[in-house]
C-alpha cells in the first residue's frame, strides 16, 4: 500500500520540511556538543592563536620585517586563522562523528528516516559552524595586533566556507573509516599538521629555493591560503586565486560525492 | 493498512563478510496489535533479524515490509513506523536527557513545540521529566533504560521493537516496565520483544517465534507453544513429613525430602486424581508450585536439539 494512503506524509513539501527539520536538529547537536566542550574546542586554538600572534608576529616578526611587500604581522593573519579553520573543521565532524559511531549514539539517527544526504549535512555544517567560530575569535585576537582591513568580502567569505566544507567533509572520511581514537589523530598530526606548515602560512612561495618552490605547488593548503590572503590584502603571489577557488570547490563536490557514496554502502556503520 | 500485518519478513538471509550465514532465509510474520516475542540463544540470529528490520544491518537477500511498506522501496515512510529499544545503551551519555528525546523527535521531523510537547509526554510517562535536565551518565541502569523506551517513543510509532529491555534491572522496575508495556500494547502499538528472561515473553507475549542458527524453530501462539509440553513436574510441599512413598501409579513420584515430592503429570492425566490417591494416603500438601518455567523448558529443548520442531516438544516432555 502507498505510504500517502496510510497517513504518511509524502508530498515533496511534506518531505522537504521534515529533512529540514532534521538536519537543524543535528546542527543544533553538533553546536551544542562543541559548545558544551569549549574549553577543549574554542580555548585552545585562541590560546595558540595567541602565542603564534605573540612569537612570530611581535616579537620575531620585527626582526623580519616585511614579507611580499607587508608586515610579518600582517602576512601570516590569513593563513593564521586559515589554519585554525582547517584544524577545527577538521577535528569537530572527525570527533564527533567517530565519537556517535563507538557510543552508538548514531544508531538513533541511522534507525530514523533521515535520508543520508541530510545525516552528511547536518555533520558537515556542524564542522563548518565550528571553522567559522573559532575563524572568529582568532580574528578578533589578530584585531588587537593589526588593523583588519577585507580587499575582497567573496572570495573571502567563499574560501571560508569552502576550506571549512572540505576539510569537514574530510574529517566525515577519516570518522566513517576509523576503528578507534588513534585512528582520528593520524590524519591531522602525519598529513593536515605538515601540509599547514609548508601551505605558506608563516612565508611567501618565493622565498623558497627551486625545487621546494615546485612541490609546494602540489599542496592544495597553498592555493586556499593564498586565495584566502587575496580576499584581505589583494595578494596572493602567483596563485590564480579564480583557479583556485574553483578547484577546492571542484574538490568540495567530489568529497561531497565519495562521502555519500561510502554512506550509502553502510562503510564504517552498517555490518 | 488493517489487513497488513505489523511485520512480515520473507526469505530473509544475511550472511556476514567473511561468510557467516547469519540468517538462512527466514519468514515471520507479526500482525498489527500483537505482543510477540522473538527468542532464540546468544548469537542465534535475534539481533541480526532486528537489525535488519532497523536498517542497521544490510540484508544479503528477502524482504521486509512494516505495515505493507517495503523497507527498500518505501525507506522513509517504513521508518516512521518504528521505534527501536536496542540491547545496549545507545546515546551520548554527556547530553541531557531531555535533549536526548527531542533530538530524536527532530530526526523523525518533529521540531519546536510538538518536538518539546512529545519529550514532555513521554518523560512524564516514564518518570523521567524530573531527570530532564541532568546528564545521561548520572542516570541509574533502569532510568537509563527507561530513558531509551522514551526515545523510542517520541514520535509514537505503531511497532515497537524492544531488544532485552529488561536486562539488568531489578524486579521491582521490571514489573513497572512490564505493566507500561502492557498498557502500550492494549492502545494499540504493535509490540515485538526479544528477552533472556522467558517469564517475561510467557507473561507478556500472546504469539512467539523461536530462532536457533538462522532459521526460525517454532512460530505459533504462546498458548498452543505451552500445550505441546507433554509433562509437567509438580513440586508438592507436604504438611508433616513422610516416611514411605505413598503408591500414585499410575503416576511418577519422587520423594526429594522427607515433606517434598516431586509429581510428572502427563497430558491427559487428572490433577484430582493425584489430591485424591494422597487425601485416601493421609498425606496432606500445603501448597503446590510447577518445578521450572514451563518456557523455559521447551526452549531448552526447542535450542538445544537438531531435530524437528514437534519431536524437540516431545523431548521436552
Amino acid at each position: 500500500m502507498p505510504p500517502d494512503e496510510m497517513g504518511i506524509p509524502t508530498s515533496r513539501r511534506a518531505v522537504f520540511e521534515a529533512n529540514f527539520v532534521a538536519f537543524r536538529t543535528l546542527l543544533i547537536k553538533e553546536i551544542r556538543r562543541f559548545l558544551r566542550i569549549w574549553p577543549q574546542t574554542l580555548i585552545p586554538p585562541a590560546i595558540s592563536m595567541a602565542l603564534y600572534f605573540a612569537i612570530f608576529g611581535a616579537i620575531i616578526g620585527r626582526r623580519i620585517g616585511q614579507m611580499a611587500g607587508f608586515d610579518y604581522m600582517e602576512f601570516i593573519v590569513p593563513g593564521l586563522i586559515m589554519m585554525s579553520v582547517i584544524t577545527n573543521a577538521y577535528a569537530n565532524v572527525s570527533a564527533s562523528f567517530f565519537s556517535a559511531k563507538f557510543q552508538r549514539s548514531i544508531e538513533a539517527l541511522l534507525v530514523s528516516p533521515t535520508p543520508n544526504s541530510v545525516m552528511l549535512a547536518g555533520f558537515i555544517a556542524g564542522g563548518v559552524a565550528r571553522g567559522l567560530a573559532v575563524a572568529a575569535i582568532v580574528t578578533v585576537m589578530a584585531a588587537f595586533f593589526i588593523e583588519i582591513r577585507i580587499h575582497n568580502w567573496f572570495v573571502t567569505l567563499g574560501m571560508l566556507l569552502l576550506t571549512a566544507t572540505l576539510f569537514s567533509l574530510g574529517g566525515f572520511i577519516n570518522g566513517l573509516f576509523a576503528d578507534k581514537f588513534d585512528d582520528i589523530s593520524i590524519i591531522p598530526a602525519f598529513v593536515l599538521t605538515p601540509l599547514t606548515y609548508l601551505g605558506g602560512v608563516f612565508y611567501a612561495l618565493d622565498l623558497l629555493p627551486g625545487i621546494w618552490r615546485t612541490l609546494s605547488y602540489f599542496n592544495p593548503i597553498v592555493y586556499m591560503v593564498a586565495s584566502f590572503r587575496y580576499g584581505f590584502f589583494g595578494y596572493s603571489g602567483d596563485v590564480p586565486v579564480a583557479i583556485s577557488f574553483f578547484a577546492v570547490a571542484a574538490f568540495v563536490v567530489v568529497f561531497w560525492f565519495l562521502s555519500l557514496w561510502l554512506l550509502q554502502r553502510g562503510t564504517g556503520l552498517r555490518t | 493498512m488493517p489487513n497488513q500485518p505489523a511485520l512480515r519478513i520473507e526469505g530473509l538471509k544475511k550472511v556476514y563478510a567473511g561468510g557467516f550465514e547469519a540468517l538462512k532465509g527466514i519468514d515471520l510474520q507479526v500482525e498489527q496489535g500483537d505482543f510477540f516475542a522473538l527468542l532464540g540463544p546468544n548469537g542465534a540470529g535475534k539481533s541480526t533479524t532486528i537489525g535488519v528490520i532497523c536498517s542497521l544491518v544490510v540484508k544479503s537477500s528477502g524482504s521486509v515490509e512494516i505495515f505493507g511498506l517495503d523497507i527498500d522501496r518505501h525507506f522513509a515512510a517504513a521508518k516512521r513506523m518504528i521505534g527501536v529499544v536496542p540491547q545496549e545503551f545507545n546515546f551520548s551519555i554527556f547530553e541531557r536527557v531531555g535533549d536526548i528525546v527531542e533530538t530524536q523527535a527532530g530526526f523523525y521531523g518533529l521540531g519546536g513545540v510538538r518536538a518539546r510537547q512529545q519529550t514532555q509526554k513521554y518523560l512524564r510517562k516514564l518518570g523521567l521529566w524530573d531527570k530532564r535536565n541532568e546528564q545521561a551518565r548520572h542516570l541509574s541502569g533502569g532510568m537509563k533504560r527507561r530513558l531509551m523506551i522514551a526515545r523510542a517513543l517520541v514520535h509514537e510509532p505503531r511497532l515497537l521493537i524492544l531488544d532485552e529491555p529488561t536486562a539488568g534491572v531489578d524486579i521491582e522496575i521490571r514489573r513497572s516496565m512490564w505493566a507500561f508495556l502492557r498498557e502500550m500494547n492494549e492502545a494499540g502499538t504493535t509490540i515485538i520483544l526479544t528477552t533472556h528472561y522467558l517469564e517475561e515473553a510467557e507473561s507478556l507475549c500472546r504469539n512467539i517465534a523461536i530462532i536457533d542458527h538462522g532459521e526460525i524453530v517454532e512460530n505459533t501462539s504462546m498458548r498452543s507453544l505451552l500445550q505441546q509440553l507433554s509433562t509437567e513436574t509438580l513440586v508438592l510441599d507436604l504438611a508433616e513429613p513422610i516416611q514411605e512413598m505413598p503408591d500414585l501409579l499410575p503416576f511418577k513420584v519422587r520423594r526429594v525430602e522427607s515433606a517434598c515430592l516431586e509429581v510428572d503429570i502427563a497430558r491427559g492425566q487428572n490433577l484430582n486424581e493425584v489430591f485424591a490417591r494422597l487425601d485416601s494416603a493421609g498425606i496432606r500438601v500445603r501448597s503446590m508450585r510447577n518445578k521450572s518455567n514451563r518456557l523455559e523448558q521447551l526452549f531448552v529443548a526447542l535450542t538445544q536439539s537438531e531435530g524437528s520442531a514437534e519431536s524437540l516438544v516431545h523431548a521436552a516432555g
